[in-house]
């Protein structure tokens, strides 16, 4: 174990963080795993089960919930108010997170999420995160400088645009609904959520644009 | 629940030994209640084997970017939203 004595702005003691190949829990997790395999706490094929529907899911359904909230107003508001319940109303399979809220990029404010503390995400609806999204320079400047970090996405926000950055550090977990492009009037449902990428719903990216007509 | 949506309140700039969901660099500063949430079982209990009882009501706490970190370099109404449990807050002026 290496010295980790200095101050780095936070009160707990922890191993240092490491960025090797293999993730510095990687031996506790298996340790851990095996312990409850062998007390018969769990069973080896509910981690696996777990991990299957995790990596079954994918931003499309992120991508359906978009789409349907840019063509129906009232579906939006259901959408900003309890996201959970909007996507069991598209039939869409919103995970065990206890609460989805979603927020409305607009003219006037841009929302972008992250988890400085570890690496909360609306896994159920987006699949799962993106590394950087995990990574120890997105989490720490995510809140500091959003400004910049959305400069490197190639998010380049007017001044008169208000930057609203929300840190899921608890039980909720936050949806971003991007702007809907320009150029994508008389788009049908299933086209638009074609646009909606992964990172729009995160808040660091804009939808694709639409393909132009002729 | 103890506050409403408006309201002003000061997050706790108490150390805690262990595990907890309340970020050090919003300690002690203060913001406004924008959300409340629910009530949710208490992290810092449930993570070492307990029920995490009694519940803790959870808020989304909005702060002036410029009051957390004094050189941001956005606009002055720049915000950032937490999530912070009700035993982290105080009421402030």
């Amino acid at each position: 174990m290496s010295e980790h004595d200095h101050d780095h702005g936070h009160d707990h003691p922890h191993a240092p963080i490491t960025n090797g190949d293999e993730p510095a829990a990687a031996p506790r997790v298996r340790a851990l795993e095996e312990l409850l395999v062998e007390k018969g706490v769990i069973a080896r094929e509910d981690v696996r089960a777990r991990i299957d529907w995790l990596v079954s899911r994918s931003p499309g359904d992120g991508a359906r919930l978009v789409a349907r909230a840019w063509v129906d107003p009232a579906f939006k508001a259901r959408l900003l108010e309890d996201a959970r319940a909007a996507a069991l109303e598209l039939g869409l399979d919103p995970g065990p997170s206890p609460v989805v809220v979603g927020v409305e990029n607009t003219a006037d404010v841009h929302h972008m999420v992250v988890c400085t503390l570890c690496s909360c995400y609306p896994r159920a609806l987006l699949g799962p995160p993106p590394d950087w999204y995990k990574s120890l320079p997105y989490r720490s400047r995510a809140v500091s400088d959003p400004r910049g970090v959305l400069s490197e996405f190639g998010v380049e926000l007017d001044d008169d645009v208000e930057v609203r950055v929300l840190d899921s550090t608890a039980d909720i977990r936050y949806l971003v609904i991007p702007r809907r492009p320009d150029g994508s009037d008389g788009m049908t449902e299933e086209e638009l959520a074609s646009l909606v990428t992964r990172d729009s719903m995160i808040g660091v990216a804009e939808p694709a644009a639409p393909a132009p007509v002729g | 629940m103890r506050y409403r949506v408006g309201q002003r309140v000061r997050v706790a700039a108490r150390r805690h030994e262990g595990h907890h969901r309340t970020p050090g660099y919003v300690k002690g500063k203060s913001g406004s209640i924008e959300r409340v949430h629910a009530s949710f079982t208490n992290p810092e209990t449930r993570a070492y084997g307990s029920d995490g009882l009694p519940s803790q009501t959870l808020y989304l706490v909005g702060f002036a970017q410029r009051d957390l970190w004094p050189e941001y370099r956005g606009r002055p109404s720049d915000r950032i939203s937490v999530d912070v449990f009700e035993h982290w807050l105080e009421e402030a002026e």
